[in-house]
């Protein structure tokens, strides 16, 4: 589904990654750790093609086909969704209003017929329902004046709702409590499917609870350092980083 | 002098002969004006002797006066005798005679718009009585009005009709010395519209300038006049969400509004007059006086407007409040792009007692334009316990243009109160990426977060023009990013 290889990508005359090397099949759940500032959100920013990043090497490939020249709202046409780490607030700009527009760029790109009001609202409170979000959110501005939860679980609600084939989260259980947590959680595995795959950023192993992963990757100063399963995990909330990046000096 | 010249002498001989309304071709005055030029539109348009003599003062008032400090507005100079002050309405000589001839673009945005194939025509200048039907429609229209007891007509026909109403109150908001547009429209304005609602009747439907037969070409210099009695209220629309095919660079129209005692006027404006191309190239200067008195007690007048349109805004709707009670509202959007200018905002003077007023400005900047809010809030001595909250905020997208903000207060009452509330921003290129990523167009992400920022205005706006007035903004800014 998705095939990263030797990607090196800079900002200005900084070098962020250096050379990421990632395959994700369909259906399978990649956890993505490491520390502050080591390119996470880079990656994911430049996989959802986000403008001011320069791919100096390497590739990437979306079921087979080039990914980097594609605009973002192609990319989100063709299944790729971004959870964002600091969700963006749209004053003036209604929720479900917001959603609806995706969801119906996204069918008429793909030939699908557009969803009308009523077929939409129903669709959206049932997955608000199954994602826990107060249905008086759906009302209010995008993220507007939304707690720093709440934006977390709205992110998460537009997942449910466009039904990505490749979600990529960027640190969506940042700032949740721990019923939030879990409800969040319960949205991404409702979603696993032998069709999709999931690439989860985040800090905590303790999401990892909740969705377990397929594979486990480090990524430090910009290179995946160490690729394991569900076990790395807990190695890395024992031992910290430290430990990695003595390896990999030697 | 023109008005020495043979030239002139022989041509309003001429008009004279053949008649107003039948020898439409030689009904153009050559540029210039003095006294005489004034005498002829007065003449032509058979006006009782008062109007004249209002005419006249006004213009010798205008002698006395300078154009006004641009302010934040950068403007060659105009030539006043390079004009032509009198032009009978346009026919199919002038305008194109089918939509082939009409430019391929305009008629693209009329597309855009959602406009009728009928009205495109009309709007683009081709004479319309052959594909639009707007007769019957204004019929029917007439009709129901009438009953009511409701005048709505073009303002020389009121002149005609209704002389009495028209003297009563024809600059007793915007006094023929207010200001130099002002003086100089009540010397030569040609027509414009007229609106009379009688005590305690409430205007079946929204009155919009559209409906209005004969008076397809008001001209540049355009008066109108709202009269509403003792709890009565109207909703007028002006203008068009359509771009107008003009060739009139210079436009200083006058709009007064009076409300009586518990009556209530709502006024919407779309203006999108030719902007001027990219590089700033011609386009229209647009200087209008709208002042509406809140005459009576418990009395509202609300103002609303679109502004996307002319090379130059400069414009003011104002209240006055002198009635205990009443209350003023002035609700706008200003986009300015490439190289337009604007400078608008209101005034509220409030007068009398617990007088209540609440100001909205959204300004949109783009490309290198220049958007400027100026508000005076006036609070006067007998104002005790009035009210104001204004609201302005910017949003800029690109970094060459630019957005400011005046406000003025005056408070002459300690127990009046002022509130004053102005934000900027950017339209980010994280909103638009956020926008993006979930498959909304760049194109679609910029008109929904424009949209979004405008969306209280929009609110005050009669629901098929808020749509229009929507799609209007998209075009507006269309390509304004990236
Ligand atoms: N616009 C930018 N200009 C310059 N440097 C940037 C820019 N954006 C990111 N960086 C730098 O790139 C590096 C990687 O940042 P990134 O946000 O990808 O880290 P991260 O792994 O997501 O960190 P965190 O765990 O704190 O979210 C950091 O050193 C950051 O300062
Ligand atoms: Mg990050």
């Amino acid at each position: 589904m998705l095939e990263i290889s030797n990607l090196h990508v800079s900002i200005g005359d900084q070098t962020i990654l250096k050379g990421i090397d990632l395959t994700v099949k369909p259906g399978e759940v990649h956890a993505i750790m490491g520390p502050n500032g080591s390119g996470k959100s880079t990656l994911s920013h430049v996989l959802a093609g986000r403008e001011g990043y320069e791919v100096i090497e390497g590739s990437v490939r979306y079921e087979g086909k080039d990914l980097l020249g594609l605009s973002p709202e192609a990319r989100a046409h063709a299944g790729i969704f971004l959870g964002f780490q600091y969700p963006v607030e749209i004053p003036g700009v209604n929720n479900m209003y917001f959603l609806k527009a995706a969801i119906n760029a996204r069918r008429k790109a793909n030939g699908l017929k557009e969803l009308d009001a009523f077929d939409f609202i129903q669709m959206a409170k049932k997955k608000a329902g199954l994602v826990g979000l107060d249905e008086s959110l759906l009302q209010r501005a995008v993220n507007e004046g939304f707690s720093g939860g709440e934006k977390k679980r709205n992110e998460i609600f537009q997942m449910a709702v466009l039904e990505p084939q490749l979600a990529i989260l960027d640190e969506t259980d940042s700032g949740l409590d721990i019923d939030a947590l879990r409800i969040v959680a319960e949205g991404v595995n409702a979603l696993r499917d032998p069709e999709r795959a999931v690439i989860l950023v985040t800090h905590y192993q303790r999401l990892l609870d909740y969705i377990v992963p397929d594979y486990v990757h480090v990524l430090s100063d910009g290179r995946i350092v160490r690729s394991g399963g569900r076990e790395l995990a807990l190695t890395l909330e024992e031992k910290g980083y430290g430990w990695l990046k003595e390896a990999a000096a030697t | 002098m023109p008005s020495s010249s043979e030239d002139l002498q022989s041509h309003l001989r001429k008009d004279y002969e053949h008649g107003f309304t039948t020898d439409v071709e030689s009904d153009t005055l050559p540029p210039g004006l003095d006294e005489d030029v004034i005498r002829h539109i007065s003449h032509m348009k058979h006006e009782p002797d008062f109007l004249l003599e209002w005419r006249l003062e006004a213009y010798r008032h205008w002698l006395t006066q300078r154009e006004p400090n641009w302010a934040k507005l950068n403007i060659d100079p105009i030539d006043y005798q390079a004009i032509s002050y009198y032009s009978a309405p346009k026919t199919s000589k002038d305008g194109p005679k089918s939509l082939d001839e009409v430019d391929p673009k305009l008629l693209e945005t009329y597309e855009k718009l959602g406009i009728p194939l009928e009205e495109r025509a009309a709007l683009a200048g081709v004479a319309v009585d052959a594909v639009f039907d707007s007769v019957s429609v204004a019929t029917t229209f007439k009709d129901k009005l009438s009953k009511e007891g409701i005048i709505f007509c073009p303002f020389s026909e009121a002149v005609q009709n209704h002389p009495e109403l028209v003297q009563r109150y024809l600059g007793s908001v915007v006094p023929t010395t207010d200001n130099y547009f002002a003086s100089l429209n009540s010397a030569v304005f040609t027509d414009g519209s007229f609106v009379y609602i009688p005590k305690g009747v409430r205007c079946p439907m929204e009155l919009s300038t559209y409906f209005r037969i004969n008076a397809a070409n008001t001209g540049q210099f355009e008066r109108t006049l709202i009269i509403a009695e003792a709890g009565s209220y109207v909703s007028y629309l002006e203008g068009c969400t359509a771009p107008q095919r003009d060739e009139n660079q210079l436009h200083a129209a006058v709009v007064e509004l009076v409300a009586l005692e518990d009556a209530e006027i709502k006024y919407s404006t779309v203006q999108n007059w030719y902007p001027g191309d990219e590089n700033g190239v011609g386009g229209i200067y647009n200087f209008v006086t709208k002042r509406g008195d809140c005459r009576g007690d418990n009395s509202k007048i609300s103002w609303t407007q679109v502004e996307t349109g002319s090379a130059i805004t400069w414009k003011y709707p104002s209240c006055l409040l002198r009635g205990d009670n009443s209350v003023g509202e002035f609700h706008s959007i200003a986009v300015t792009n490439h190289h337009q200018q604007a400078d608008t905002g209101t005034k509220m003077v409030h007068l009398g007692k617990n007088t209540r007023s609440t100001i909205v400005s959204k300004g949109i900047s783009a490309g290198q334009a220049q958007n400027a809010y100026r508000g005076l809030v006036h609070m006067g001595k007998n104002a005790s316990s009035a009210r104001n909250h204004t609201r302005c905020d910017s949003l800029l997208m690109g970094d060459r243009c630019g957005a400011h903000t005046f406000p003025y207060m005056e408070v002459k009452n300690p127990s009046a109160r002022v509130e004053h509330e102005a934000t900027t921003s950017r339209i980010g290129e994280d909103q638009l990426f956020y926008c993006r990523q979930r498959g909304i167009s760049e194109e679609d992400a910029v008109s929904m977060i424009v949209n979004g920022f405008c969306k209280e205005v929009f609110r005050e706006l009669p629901m098929e023009f808020a749509v229009e007035a929507q799609n209007l903004l998209a075009l507006s800014l269309e390509g304004s990013i990236g």
